[in-house]
């Protein structure tokens, strides 16, 4: 490694800088706390999905597990992280089977990206989401699992937690571990490459089923 | 560029190398470009579709001003303190597990890159659309020593696949349709046959199953960047189709290029450009996928991660203060999509890897105004301004291209020759060189008449003997009452156009006629004011200064 380019380079820069430019303070005038209603915001949230052709449920903790075997299907392996609540899930059937994913080998099965791409989906919870944007973040915490397993598979079922809902993209952005490895999903997978019309689903999951649960 | 001598030991700017430069002059490359229907026809779709989009996101909300503003203010602060936000960052990127590379032109950064991939073995990488890597023009580089590097954003495979170039920042295929597209994937890869459609769908289709195999098996990536965060050492890349997580993802190694001017301060500050970058480039509330990474992170993604930090001009922006907020750009294209110009010609019209308005204000400042055709750049705009409106980070484009136009200008009329008559460095060295490379050209038809106007216009008396001449280009223009042909240097208008023939009297004359009126009416609604009369040709005029 250089260290020769690295001197060079902050150099010129500070040769480009002699006349010491005066920047000025930032302000963040742009609205930085919500004050819209909880309903709202949830609704708004709605919205947005569907805007992005993902599909929206509502669900609570008693519904769950048979919403989630409904959008599996009656044959489907699927993989969850290790961290997530098993009690969200529906029992095992002949057909229905649930792979735990545990990123680290002395505590579980780690999944190559070959087996991440033979299962047919995922069910992973969130972080935090943001109303306006309609993104969900996904930051590596253990219900949530590595970013490879929310990726492989073309089938994303992700639980979003009512109170884990806010308005804006400063509130979420405050809600999420900087270093972690972070996702922020907006909808399936999408091109608008071609002629500018949108496809849903190229090489992410094409199909998003986001549950709000309360 | 001009700066301002502070009495300070110079460091003379370095300019930048690679896909930056006009081959060909603009007016003859648009000229060339504007011909191909289709493409244009493409693009018009293309630019007024994002255009409606983009401006309904951005009226919804009712902070926009407000976070242009802090978007602006925080790219000043980056600028301004870029020597330590660098240093620091590479502290932080460091103390997570990654390597950091410092690469002052396009030849170093490709270097490091290629000794990166050698060094793991493999001669296959994948790679996330980047304007960096397309700007050292890596591709070829890396196929020069054995390395094949797959594009995997659609766009980019299309252009890749089509052995083409990119016309626009954010859709580089927009110049390419439907059934164009079907004939490059159909000869292109093995595994489509004729039962391949040109619906969109199922050519997005057709892109996932190629690349699907590639993801699950290629070990490198390499990867632009959107930001890096300085307190935090974070990489963040946006993107659409999940292209950019697979690589950033499933591969052991993963290097990223990302320009100098890519810092933003804190992670917060995240919270201003990602709102403002994904309403100005696709015209979506949200892209639907951002992922951002911090070094290494152990079972999750790539273990061996570098980023390598490019110059190749920056720094030579950064020394002009007229023109240093160029750097402030965030690679959206909305100034591309407004722009009449662009919408004409066309992203190839402009030759460097940064098409439209924004290319035209960078392409010159990072590689020097004399470079190739570049210094006839600054002049492919008609200075609407719309490109200032719809900048999210509010670089004033219009100012920029005029003061490089100014600069052109200088360097062409005398105060600097140009490239093509001054011998480098290693041409001519030493004092006899220094000297012959400061000399300043011969005048040209151009100064010499700018001369002239000077000297007649600054005088009230030449000026009036100079409007004595009226007639004769009455007499020159034709029953059209038109002027379409002048001699010599100004016949460079009249090929485009026509100029219309002069008034039977000048203004300054008709004035002295007529001023008294203005004097009586005024004296007639009971105010009281003297309107002086100008000098008719005839009167004698003081003295004029110098």
């Amino acid at each position: 490694m250089s260290t020769e380019a690295k001197s060079e380079v902050l150099a010129r820069i500070r040769g480009a800088l002699q006349d010491s430019p005066d920047a000025p303070q930032v302000r963040r005038a742009y609205r930085r706390t919500s004050g819209r209603p909880a309903a709202e915001i949830r609704e708004m949230f709605e919205d947005r999905l569907v805007d992005y052709k993902a599909t929206v449920h509502h669900e609570n903790a008693a519904t769950l597990p048979e919403r989630i075997a409904e959008l599996l299907g009656p044959s489907a392996r699927y993989v969850i992280p290790e961290g997530l609540d098993r009690s969200w899930l529906p029992e095992d059937t002949i057909g229905r089977r649930v792979l735990v994913e545990s990123r680290m080998e002395d505590a579980g099965t780690v999944l190559s990206v070959r087996d991440l791409n033979e299962v047919d989906a995922v069910v992973t919870s969130s972080t935090v989401s943001c109303a306006e944007t309609g993104t969900i973040f996904l930051s590596g915490r253990p219900e949530e699992g590595r970013r490879a397993i929310s990726l492989v598979p073309d089938h994303h079922i992700c639980i979003v937690p009512a109170a884990s809902i806010v308005e804006l993209v400063p509130e979420a952005l405050a809600r999420v571990e900087p270093t972690a490895p972070i996702t922020m999903i907006s909808g399936p997978s999408a091109t608008s490459d071609i002629e500018l019309e949108r496809v849903e689903g190229v090489h992410g999951p094409r199909r998003l089923d986001v549950i709000l649960l309360t | 560029m001009s700066r301002t001598a502070l009495g300070m030991p110079t460091i003379r700017p370095v300019h930048g190398h690679g896909n930056l430069h006009a081959d060909v002059d603009f007016p003859t490359a648009a000229k060339e470009e504007m011909a191909n229907i289709q493409m244009r026809a493409n693009i018009r779709h293309a630019t007024h579709t994002i255009r409606g989009k983009r401006a309904r996101v951005v009226e919804e909300l009712p902070d926009w001003q407000e976070l242009r503003t802090a978007g602006s203010a925080l790219k000043e602060q980056v600028m301004a303190n870029l020597p330590e936000l660098l240093e620091q960052f590479e502290k932080n990127f460091t103390a997570r597990g990654g390597t950091v590379h410092w690469a002052r032109d396009a030849a170093e950064a490709n270097r490091i890159i290629t000794e990166l991939i050698e060094a793991t073995g493999t001669t296959d990488v994948i790679k996330v659309k980047s304007m960096a890597t397309a700007e050292i023009d890596l591709e070829r580089h890396l196929a020069e020593h054995g390395i094949t590097a797959t594009e995997t954003d659609l766009a980019e495979l299309i252009v890749q696949l089509g052995h083409d170039r990119s016309s626009h920042i954010l859709v580089p295929a927009i110049h390419k349709n439907r059934h164009e597209i079907r004939d490059i994937f159909l000869s292109e890869m093995p595994e489509t046959d004729d039962s391949l459609t040109s619906e969109p769908r199922d050519l997005a289709e057709a892109a996932r199953a190629h690349l699907r195999e590639k993801f699950l098996s290629t070990s490198v990536a390499v990867s632009g960047a959107n930001f890096g965060v300085t307190e935090t050492g974070t990489l963040t890349v946006v993107e659409s189709e999940g292209n950019g997580r697979m690589c950033l993802t499933l591969p052991d190694t993963l290097i990223t290029v990302m320009g100098i001017e890519k810092l933003v301060p804190t992670f917060q500050d995240l919270e201003v450009y990602l709102q403002l970058l994904p309403r100005s480039s696709t015209g979506e509330r949200m892209n639907p996928y951002t992922s951002m990474w911090t070094g290494v992170t152990p079972g999750d993604g790539p273990q061996d991660v570098h980023v390598v930090l490019l110059d190749n001009g920056r720094s030579a922006v950064l020394a002009d203060p007229a023109g240093r907020s160029a750097l402030h750009c965030i690679r959206c294209s909305a100034c591309l999509n407004v722009c009449p110009v662009y919408e004409q010609a066309g992203g190839h019209a402009y030759g460097s890897t940064y098409p439209g308005p924004i290319g035209a204000i960078l392409s010159p400042q990072m590689t020097g105004i004399t470079a190739a055709e570049n210094s006839s750049l600054p002049y492919a705009s008609s200075l609407c301004g719309a490109c200032y409106d719809v900048c999210p980070v509010k670089i004033n484009i219009p100012e920029i291209l005029v003061h490089l136009r100014d600069e052109d200008v200088r360097t062409r009329h005398g105060e600097r020759p140009p490239t093509e008559q001054r011998p480098t460095e290693e041409a001519s060295p030493g004092l006899a060189g220094r000297l012959f490379r400061r000399l300043p050209r011969v005048p040209s038809e151009m100064d010499v008449m700018m001369k002239g106007a000077s000297t007649v216009m600054s005088s009230g008396r030449r000026m009036a003997l100079a409007e004595k001449a009226l007639p004769l280009g009455r007499a020159l223009a034709g029953r059209d009452r038109a002027i379409s042909w002048l001699p010599g240097m100004a016949g460079g208008w009249t090929d485009e156009r026509d100029i219309p023939a002069p008034p039977r009297e000048s203004f300054r004359n008709w004035w002295a006629d007529h001023a008294a009126e203005t004097e009586d009416r005024v004296r007639q609604d009971g105010g009281s004011r003297h309107v002086p009369a100008p000098d008719r040709a005839d009167h004698t005029d003081e003295e004029d200064s110098p």
